[in-house]
């Protein structure tokens, strides 16, 4: 349809500074426009809260790794029929759905834009071909270079140009949206020394010679200077470690000033002892977010019940698997490139550690004082599906659920948190709408996302009101992407393609004279193989880089 | 003269590559009829390299050629065929609930076929 | 096309393009590193530097045949004659099944599930006769594995088991595990140790620094023993009596296995296609698994056709299931045993087939070949064969990787884009695929407008 006037609405708009003012929306051609013809459909929403679409910073949902956890768990899908309808195409749920449902469920939660968070370079054009496969949904992806080897020896020789190019040719040959950094420089260790674990910053790799901060301080400045819209997207060392804060704070110190965002900081927030149980440090953590506005994250909040640990940070997942009753394990390594490690998980309320995560997740959104850099996440579907996003606005929003749900788990586990001193915040509607989509789109640099002004893309979710605000997020009445009416009255109308999001920063081509060689020595594709075409991403809208940032 | 014999059937460089030239083709034809058998076994059973034998199971029977393998690489009382039509005719379909038929190291009757 | 069937072919074809970096897709080995003299005049391939011999005979006979664009009933026919008999056939089943899809691309494969969605059917992929057991055995065990390019560049163990590289996956040996120098195997093969593990001899023995002979159908018996001694468990020399292997046989191998850097199984259809099936994988997964208490072990199955694990991903990510699943209920149900092919075929359930890329009339158990002679068979393919015999539609289509482009998955999961060689007249599966599905809407909306009684879960 050409033209849609969404009339009666309460309208939360925050990046435009509006907070519940009833406003007509007009949209034409698939933007948000001053007026609409007079002919336009209307949408009376009397009664109902007009949001721009959800935007998910963080998910695993297309690609390898998620495949191997979808192939992994059929009995997870047997349990959740997704049926087809005149539109729409059938697929099976649980903690990692098929790709149809993966779209059309992010679309019933009122999510309009998904960024599958860490996919290894060689597996790219999988990720392509899933997200195509995946409906309604913007979506991008981030492309694993924390662990690449070919960057490592550049950095180890001081080659700080030709690292900056291969980054720019890496991410233009994939058609990523940004770099991601999974447990940097800890692969060599796990892949060539018989499965140890790199646990210091600054252990060097006796084979390439490079340490952790030395990555993350190269990559934070090399994704800046090619102007990268969302900056290295890092998921710290020792996630899950006892004791791991430290390691998030001197991780957060190696940016310096420069943007960078924190990936799932709960599982980093981490104090105590290693090998002991862990305490929160969900204070400390959320401080110096406060104090440096250059830093961003998002939650990773666990919610309890299912969840599948997929991770390219193969080391934490062989360890977890001792943990749980389920003792199926997927590791898959990616040669020069990457690893990742699979597990089936449940976080149990009686459980002391994940009641901790949980709590420590519900103090990183109570302490923080700038909504706008501390999004919501659940990391899905590590910290739990992103079914359950209803239940966590719940949590943040209904102070009276949040204690009687703080009742219900481990008690010492609380009683090392802070939730219980006094931290009564509840989140207002204008605040969900800066954690689930003007935040994360601003932090993406998305400038036509997550928010109602002119211009902006045709995404809006449309709410009922209801006091119980997980019922009311979990079931918009409207959905509305690019201007056309997916969802009406609760349901489907229309199936839809989504773009991918992705960028194309400035490179000197002369980068392929180091590049080729190190794939004709050790990788076995050929280089020429290697790059993904253009055709390969359907509907693609380029994200522009801001003017390159000349290097010190 | 019949004997209870194991029946591998596999794949084989020949038949791969008389697989490309045509599977309705001599060649191809010829690849898939032919059993290998262990020399000493043969010699027992007055087999000659080329003699007909019929290969029989509980679903069906098909006749194909022999040819002797060294005892060394192929265990007495085991057959090798490169996998086809002819040993389709032996293959049971009962999969276990699998969805796998069994191919390989199935009882199959090795009787000789004088015509 | 004309006469020129005759293919008088000309002693110095003046007419000739390279195409390099192309891929072979005879065998799960996927190798992309083809170069390919195309005699363009004669439409076929006169060399095909780097192929195996399988990979000369796919590309060298894999010429243009004047061949009729479909056959119905044996009768020539137009592409689009076909697709209307074809998709009166799909629409007005009530039990059709999609069968094959490892000789194709994903861009087809696709359309194959969307069709099978639309219709209630079956989706089936020739992974049910090949490592099915071993994605059954995945479901129930996980699975430590990794690129073809780990292995080549760090693995100083190799196992391999129920396999014969040398014939059926030659560059398996010669361009990923076995012979090539790596960053950390820098002296190829003399800093590798390679065992084989077969119940006979075959012409991959050679290459093998330690060969170990099981008796038929002890695979299991033996895997278990290995991961036993791996933890430390006490096993009694009777087990030479149970498999045909010596104790220290086993014992020497498990010293091996947990005091090398790099260990990796690569392991094919003699643990899948015997008795045990989907245990003997799992056990050989569970044992890679153990492994990686002393050091880092990966486990391979050697996948067959050139795109079985593209089917496996496609079929994975469009429905959540890699295999053997069932559309009937609107939404996908897995079931290995009900919704697999041999099954549907010898117990008789299917009334209607669609068979892509792939030849059940010559490899499956009779009485599966039966029945798919007593049913509507469509076909897809681009040569003759015994499926084609016997189907009620025929279509000719292009060859994949020769004739058209599209994504392969090798063996370990890495997706390569196609680069054809020659032009077909020939329609790709794909095209077939997306006119049949087409036509299907349709007369399912028909139906629904019409209110058949089968439409209650059909789509629009």
């Amino acid at each position: 349809m050409a033209s849609l006037k969404i009339v009666n609405g309460r309208v939360y708009d925050p990046a435009n500074g509006i907070d519940g003012e009833t406003r007509d929306i007009c949209i034409t051609d698939g933007r948000i426009t001053a007026s609409a013809p007079a002919g336009a459909k209307t949408v009376d929403a009397q009664g109902m809260v007009v949001m721009p679409g959800g935007v998910d910073i963080h998910c695993h949902i297309a690609g390898p790794k998620v495949n191997l956890a979808r192939k992994l768990q059929p009995e997870d899908h047997r349990h959740d029929v997704h049926p087809r309808t005149a539109f729409t195409r059938s697929g099976t749920g649980g903690t990692v759905p098929s790709t149809f449902a993966t779209g059309y469920r992010y679309a019933t939660m009122g999510y309009t834009t998904a960024m599958e968070a860490a996919v290894t370079p060689i597996g790219a054009r999988h990720t392509l071909e899933e997200l195509h496969d995946t409906p309604v949904i913007d979506k991008g992806f981030y492309v694993l270079l924390g662990n690449n080897v070919l960057l490592h020896q550049l950095l180890k020789d001081g080659k700080r140009d030709e690292l900056r190019e291969a980054v720019a040719w890496w991410v233009n040959a994939t058609h990523a949206y940004t770099i991601k950094l999974v447990n940097p420089g800890g692969d060599e260790a796990w892949k060539g020394r018989r499965n140890s674990v790199v646990t210091d910053l600054d252990d060097k790799s006796d084979v390439f010679g490079v340490s952790p901060r030395e990555i993350i301080s190269a990559l934070v400045q090399v994704a800046n200077e090619l102007g990268l819209p969302h900056p290295a997207h890092i998921h710290c060392n020792n996630l899950g470690h006892s004791g791991n804060y430290t390691t998030t704070l001197e991780t957060m110190r190696a940016a310096g000033d420069q943007r960078v965002h924190i990936t799932h900081i709960q599982f980093h927030s981490y104090g105590g002892e290693p090998g002991k149980n862990p305490t929160s440090k969900a204070t400390e953590i959320s401080a110096y977010i406060n104090e440096h506005p250059n830093v961003s994250a998002d939650v990773g909040q666990v919610m309890f019940g299912k969840s599948t640990i997929m991770t390219a940070d193969a080391p934490i997942a062989y360890m977890l698997r001792r943990l749980g009753k389920d003792k199926r394990w997927v590791n898959a390594d990616t040669e020069f490139e990457s690893g990742c490690g699979i597990i089936p998980f449940a976080y149990q309320e009686h459980i002391y550690t994940h009641a901790l995560q949980w709590a420590i997740g519900l103090e990183l959104f109570l302490h923080s004082k700038d909504p706008w850099r501390m999004v919501l996440s659940t990391d899905h579907p590590n910290g739990g599906s992103f079914m359950s996003y209803p239940k966590l606005i719940r949590l943040l929003m209904d102070r009276q659920f949040r204690d009687e749900q703080i009742k219900l788990v481990n008690k010492k586990a609380i009683k090392n948190t802070t939730l219980l001193d006094g931290l009564d915040r509840e989140y207002t509607l204008n605040e969900i709408a800066i954690v689930t989509r003007a935040g994360p789109a601003r932090l993406l640099g998305l400038k036509n996302k997550g928010h109602l002004g002119e211009g902006a893309d045709a995404d809006i979710t449309i709410y009922e009101e209801d006091p119980d605000k997980e019922k009311m997020f979990s079931a918009p009445r409207y959905v509305i992407k690019s201007g056309e009416l997916i969802i009406e009255d609760h349901e489907f109308r229309a199936d839809h393609e989504g773009r991918v999001l992705h960028v194309a920063p400035k490179f000197d081509s002369q980068i392929e004279k180091i590049i080729r060689p190190f794939f004709e020595s050790y990788y076995s594709v050929r280089f020429e193989n290697y790059a993904v075409a253009d055709r390969y991403l359907r509907h693609g809208e380029k994200i522009p880089t801001a003017s390159p940032v000349a290097a010190e | 003269m019949s004997e209870t014999m194991l029946l591998i059937a596999g794949r084989s460089s020949k038949q791969g590559t008389s697989l490309n030239v045509g599977k309705l083709k001599d060649e191809y034809r010829d690849v898939t009829s032919t059993v290998e058998m262990n020399a000493l076994d043969m010699e027992r059973l007055g087999l000659k390299e080329g003699d007909k034998v019929r290969l029989r199971s509980p679903i069906g029977e098909t006749v194909v050629h022999c040819k002797p393998r060294k005892p060394e690489d192929l265990p007495a009382g085991m057959l090798f065929i490169a996998y086809g039509p002819p040993s389709s005719q032996l293959m049971a379909g009962d999969t276990a609930g699998t969805g796998m038929p069994i191919s390989k190291n199935f009882r199959v009757e090795v009787l000789r076929e004088t015509s | 096309m004309a006469e020129a069937a005759k293919e008088a072919v000309k002693t110095a074809p003046e007419n000739t393009k390279l195409v390099e970096n192309a891929t072979c897709t005879f065998c799960g080995c996927v190798c992309d590193d083809m170069n390919l003299t195309v005699d363009l005049d004669n439409h076929r391939i006169t060399k095909a530097q780097n192929a195996c011999v399988l990979g000369r005979a796919w590309f060298t006979e894999h010429k243009l045949e004047k061949r009729p664009f479909a056959l119905i009933d044996g009768k020539e026919a137009t592409t689009a004659e076909g697709v209307e008999v074809a998709a009166q056939i799909l629409a007005n089943a009530k039990f059709p099944i999609t069968y094959g899809l490892s000789d194709t691309t994903c861009e087809a494969q696709r359309q194959a599930v969307a069709i099978a969605d639309m219709i209630g059917g079956c989706l089936d992929t020739t992974t049910s006769v090949c490592h099915g057991p071993s994605g059954i055995a995945f479901e129930g065990v996980g699975e430590s594995t990794a690129s073809l390019g780990e292995i080549k560049n760090r693995a100083d163990l190799v196992v391999f088991w129920g396999g014969n590289p040398a014939e059926a996956h030659p560059r398996l040996f010669t361009r990923y595990a076995l012979m090539p120098k790596g960053m950390f195997v820098p002296n190829g093969k003399k800093d590798r140790t390679a065992v084989l593990i077969d119940v006979r001899r075959t012409a991959s023995t050679p290459v093998a620094d330690i060969f170990i002979q099981i008796k038929p159908g002890k695979d299991f018996e033996v895997l278990w023993a290995l991961r036993a001694l791996v933890k430390g468990r006490k096993i009694g020399a009777d087990i030479e009596e149970e498999t045909g292997v010596k104790l220290e046989v086993l014992e020497d191998l498990v010293q091996r296995m947990k005091s090398c850097r790099f260990g990796a199984f690569l392991f094919g259809m003699g643990l899948t296609m015997t008795r045990g099936r989907h245990f003997n994988s799992g056990a050989l997964l569970a044992l890679a698994s153990d492994l990686n208490a002393f050091t880092h072990f990966v486990a391979k199955p050697v996948r067959g056709h050139g795109n079985v694990t593209g089917a496996d991903n496609v079929v994975s990510w469009s429905t959540g299931f890699p295999f053997g699943m069932s559309f009937a209920r609107g939404y996908p149900r897995f079931n290995p045993g009900e919704f697999t092919t041999v099954d549907t075929l010898s117990r008789g359930d299917a009334d209607a087939a669609l068979i892509i890329a792939s030849d059940p009339a010559s490899n499956f158990p009779k009485a599966a070949i039966e029945h798919l002679k007593r049913i509507p068979t469509i076909l897809l393919d681009p040569r003759e064969s015994v499926t084609g015999q016997i189907a009620k539609v025929a279509f000719t289509t292009a060859t994949y990787g020769i004739n058209t482009t599209g994504t392969v998955y090798r063996m370990d999961d890495v997706p390569i884009t196609l680069r054809p060689a020659f032009e077909s007249p020939y329609p790709s599966d794909e095209e077939v695929l997306i006119a049949i599905k087409n036509r299907v809407r349709e007369l399912l909306a028909e139906q629904h407008r019409l209110g058949s009684p089968k439409v209650a879960q059909k789509v629009a």
